[in-house]
């Protein structure tokens, strides 16, 4: 792998199983490491993992489910929603930051499940950092760094992972058609009770369509039981709460809000990750004047907008754009710059998940940074990748 | 322990930087009269110390503009402070420095119950963060031992973890945004009150970077719900492996404890001179916690004492009340107190795979009988972080180096199988040395770079973290 980098002559795509790619297309050679898979360690007493980075997520979950641990922190398979084929990787994942549901309880995301990352820069150096101990603050954390940066700053070749026990019961308590208003307020008060809550979504946002309201509890049986009620009578104000026990339903539930499957077969959808209470207000605002529908999950943390070919083409009639484009092309341009300017610095950021590829190459993916951070990521970016060469341009700067 | 030879022309310019900084601070920010000085020559590694050129305290982040514009304009460098309860010596200063210390900014700006964060200066003690919200039912969860003095910026810093890491993780898991001073005096805001990066994880990056790449004077931080209640078990055994393989039965049966400490037989002894909590003298002790309702926490330590039987306990000490719950915490939490009691002693916090944990042990003991040197072990037994603590008397010539030695020694043996040289601490000048054995020159390049583009003319804390023959080129040109 190293060989290939310091070899390259020109820009690289690096691919994993090729299912989720989000940013600007990048155009140039595929670099792929699929072909660098297998675990390389496992201690379930440990609660630790290492794996190639090509290794198929469903092999690490399978290895995992036979000990009855997981990956805490359910990364989400984008397949469905974004109409991709292939094998998810964990490399993809982690270059991803790819977190599910449970980012806002106490397991974190992504990144705060890395122990360690092997990888190789753009200048072909074989570089690594952590280690697969839970605590390390040998030197610099450039394990977070290399979470979330997409191949930007090397290609990931071996990765090691905090797993976690899988809880023994699951249970949900719904809401049904509750007054938008109140959703976050809700989800609020139940993430700050002591119910340890690990999934929180509503949606869709809208006062005339049907609306749901799903808070997830886990632990074991008998704990599970004693939380839900507890926590149903401590959000009776709310309504009165259904309460799914079947653990089954609850998992094609919470796998369904996870990989946000029904809304495949939206052209257009962002995640925006924003101040839960700033949710709302960012919502309403939008849809004054945009049509798009919009999901809460994280307790109102992460926004899911998305825009259908009709609420584009409507869109596009806000725009005062190049007319001479198509108009679905215009609707979603004129959208994502439109959340990207709603959207202040303090608040979050939004990112586009999906789009045709026109839109994705002319505007930014990710929501563009102040100046200083923008900086200091360029100045990473040149010490990584000297060259420019590993998937250019895809974050923005 | 070699620190690199001050600058003698910032010796000579000492009573003009002096000037410059009063001019633009408030009275009393600038300290530089020696007897005042004092108490900033070390921190919470003693052994080493040093006069600095003088000590600023500013009160916000705009004088901190000022110090940082000065002092990167005349190239002297800035060793940041928070509490100085590191025991790496990462606040420790070189003559030709500038101590910036954040202890008077300690505001709570912001409290969020509704989004679960609170904004604090950085000078602002762990302890008193938690304080600021329990009424409301909230805690802030990285609780290291020190939390009474030590400050939230030297935790950013250090990435500080706490016993209760093992379920609510260190600091890196529980900050969500700073406001950082870059070298040059330039303001940066990153993250907030959202979950995740807009870019590249800066946040993550600047967590544990130990005052090399920014002085961080406010965080955002995050709160959680604290729990209906909380309890430990007690439970000793004969032989460190047994109680090391109870440890991974443990989390293997999907339990997953707050906390499960670990303390070995010389420990134990000196916990039981010290405070009396009544331990019994057995080879291996754990203190095991777990959270919840009444029911939901007799339903776990139901499981995990079941689980302990298997492993023919010498002793099982379920608490049955508070009382009984702050005694089996107090040997625990006065274990440092009292192992400094026998001597001066040398805290090591490398860190191993847990199923390590039997051999490590051993060699510890095997090498503490040729060095000549006792040697107590505490630690963090569900994420391998270790704590030996090496005796010494530092009036002894050659004590201070033989322990120095062993200490490398454990370390080394940490890489070795698998871990780290420091799992909470840092590696400020105590362990710099040593980087080389867990990384490879390249790894060390690579992370110079990134100090390289957040402080170009390397005055932040510029002798710490990496071996000095690493840094020397970039430090003095
Ligand atoms: C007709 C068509 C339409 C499409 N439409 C869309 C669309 O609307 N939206 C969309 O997002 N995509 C779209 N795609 C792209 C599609 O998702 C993928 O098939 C894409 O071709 C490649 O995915 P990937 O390899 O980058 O993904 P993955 O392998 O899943 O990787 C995800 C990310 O991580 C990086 N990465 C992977 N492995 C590593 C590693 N080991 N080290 C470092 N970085 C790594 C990748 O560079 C990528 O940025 C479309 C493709 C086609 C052919
Ligand atoms: C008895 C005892 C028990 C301890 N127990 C634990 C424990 O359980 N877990 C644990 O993790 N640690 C523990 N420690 C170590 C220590 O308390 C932590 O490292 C703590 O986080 C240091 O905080 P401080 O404010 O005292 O920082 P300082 O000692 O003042 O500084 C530490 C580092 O932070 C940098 N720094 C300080 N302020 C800033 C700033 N504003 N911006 C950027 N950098 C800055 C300094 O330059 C230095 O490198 C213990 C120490 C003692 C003495």
């Amino acid at each position: 792998m190293a060989e290939l980098v310091a070899d390259a002559t020109g820009p690289m795509r690096i691919q994993g199983g090729g299912t989720r790619q989000i940013g600007a297309p990048v155009d140039g050679e595929v670099l792929s490491v699929a072909g660098l898979s297998g675990v390389t360690l496992y201690e379930p007493g440990a609660l630790t993992l290492v794996a190639k980075a090509g290794t198929p997520v469903e092999e690490i979950e399978a290895l995992l489910a036979e000990n009855d641990q997981m990956l805490g922190f359910e990364p989400m398979d984008h397949r469905r929603l974004l109409g991709t084929s292939g094998t998810p990787t964990i490399g993809g994942v982690i270059a991803g930051n790819v977190s599910g549901p449970r980012r806002l309880s106490s397991v974190g995301a992504c990144r705060d499940s890395l122990l360690g990352v092997r990888f190789v820069d753009g200048a072909g150096r074989i570089l690594k950092n952590g280690g697969r101990v839970m605590k390390n603050v040998t030197g610099y954390d450039l394990v977070k760094l290399m979470a979330g940066s997409r191949g930007t700053l090397g290609v990931l070749t071996e990765v090691s992972l905090k797993v976690l026990p899988r809880p023994e019961a699951v249970a949900t308590l719904s809401f049904e058609g509750l007054d938008p208003g109140l959703a976050v307020p809700l989800m609020s008060k139940a993430l700050g009770s002591p119910y340890d809550v690990t999934g929180a979504y509503f949606g869709p946002y809208h006062y005339q369509a049907p609306r749901h309201l799903h808070l997830r509890l886990e632990g074991s049986s008998a704990s599970v039981k004693y939380r839900a009620d507890a926590l149903a009578g401590l959000l009776s104000g709310f309504g009165a709460a259904r309460i799914e026990r079947d653990p089954d339903a609850s998992q094609q539930l919470w796998r369904d809000i996870r990989d946000m499957t029904h809304l495949a077969e939206m052209p257009f959808v962002t995640r925006s990750s924003i101040k839960p209470g700033a949710a709302p207000a960012f919502v309403e605002s939008i849809s004054q004047v945009w049509a798009a529908t919009h999901y809460l999950d994280w307790g109102g943390g992460l926004i899911w907008t998305a825009a259908s070919e009709e609420d584009l083409c409507k869109n596009a009639k806000n725009d005062r754009g190049d007319s001479s484009e198509d108009e679905l092309t215009r609707g979603a341009k004129a959208l994502i710059a439109a959340m990207h300017e709603a959207m202040s610095f303090e608040d979050g950021h939004t990112t586009l998940i999906k789009a045709d590829e026109r839109v994705r190459r002319e505007m930014p993916s990710f929501q563009p940074r102040h100046s200083v951070v923008a900086s200091l990521e360029l100045g990473l970016r040149q010490k990584f990748d000297p060259r420019g060469i590993l998937n250019p341009g895809l974050m923005g700067a | 322990m070699q620190m690199p030879r001050p600058d003698p022309a910032i010796l000579s310019r000492k009573t003009q930087v002096v000037a410059q900084l009063q001019k633009v601070l408030s009275d009393g920010v600038v300290i530089h009269d020696p007897l005042e000085t004092r108490a900033y020559e070390c921190d919470a590694l003693t052994a080493y110390k040093c006069p600095p050129l003088c000590v600023v305290l500013p009160k916000s982040t705009e004088e901190v503009v000022a110090v940082m514009k000065i002092c990167h304009a005349e190239g002297i460098p800035v060793v940041p402070r928070g509490a100085g309860t590191s025991l790496a010596g990462g606040a420790l200063p070189t003559e030709d420095s500038v101590i910036l210390g954040v202890a008077r900014m300690n505001d709570v700006l912001e409290t969020d119950y509704d989004n679960r964060f609170i904004r604090v200066q950085t000078g602002r003690t762990n302890l008193s963060v938690t304080g600021a919200v329990e009424e409301e039912g909230f805690f802030y969860a990285p609780d290291p031992s020190s939390q009474l003095a030590c400050a939230i910026a030297g935790n950013i810093a250090m990435n500080s973890g706490g016993a209760h890491c093992l379920k609510y993780g260190v600091t890196t898991n529980n900050l969500l945004g700073v406001k950082m001073v870059l070298a040059d005096g330039e303001v940066v805001e990153i993250g907030g009150a959202h979950l995740d990066a807009g870019g590249l994880d800066l946040l993550g990056l600047i967590c544990g970077s130990e005052g090399q790449l920014g002085i961080v004077t406010e965080a955002t931080l995050r709160i959680l719900a604290s729990p209906e209640g909380a309890r430990p078990v007690l439970i000793g055994f004969n032989s460190n492996e047994v109680a090391g393989q109870c440890v991974s039965d443990i989390i293997k049966s999907g339990i997953l404890p707050v906390a499960i400490e670990f303390m070995d037989r010389p420990c134990i002894r000196a916990t039981e001179a010290f405070a009396g909590a009544g331990y019994p003298d057995c080879e291996a002790l754990l203190i095991i916690e777990v959270e919840g309702s009444v029911a939901e926490i007799d339903e776990q330590l139901g499981r995990i004492i079941e689980i302990a039987k298997a492993h023919d306990p010498v002793e099982i000490r379920e608490s049955a009340s508070p009382e009984e719950s702050a005694k089996i915490w107090l040997g625990r939490k006065s274990a440092f107190g009292a192992m400094g009691q026998i001597n001066d002693y040398m805290c090591l916090d490398g860190t191993i795979p847990v199923s390590e944990l039997p051999h490590v042990l051993k060699r510890i003991g095997e090498m503490s009988a040729q060095y000549g040197l006792d040697v107590g072990n505490v630690f963090h037994a569900g994420d391998g972080n270790m704590h030996p603590l090496i005796l010494f008397d530092a009036n002894k010539p050659g004590d201070l180096e033989k322990c120095e030695a062993f200490g490398a020694d454990i370390l080394k043996l940490c890489v070795e199988v698998g871990g780290c040289l420091t799992g909470e601490h840092g590696v400020g000048v105590e362990k710099r040395d040593l980087m080389g054995t867990q990384y490879t020159p390249e790894d060390l390049e690579a992370q110079l770079q990134i100090k390289d583009v957040f402080d170009p003319s390397w005055i932040l804390n510029p002798a710490k973290v990496f071996p000095l023959e690493a840094t020397e080129t970039r430090r003095t040109e």
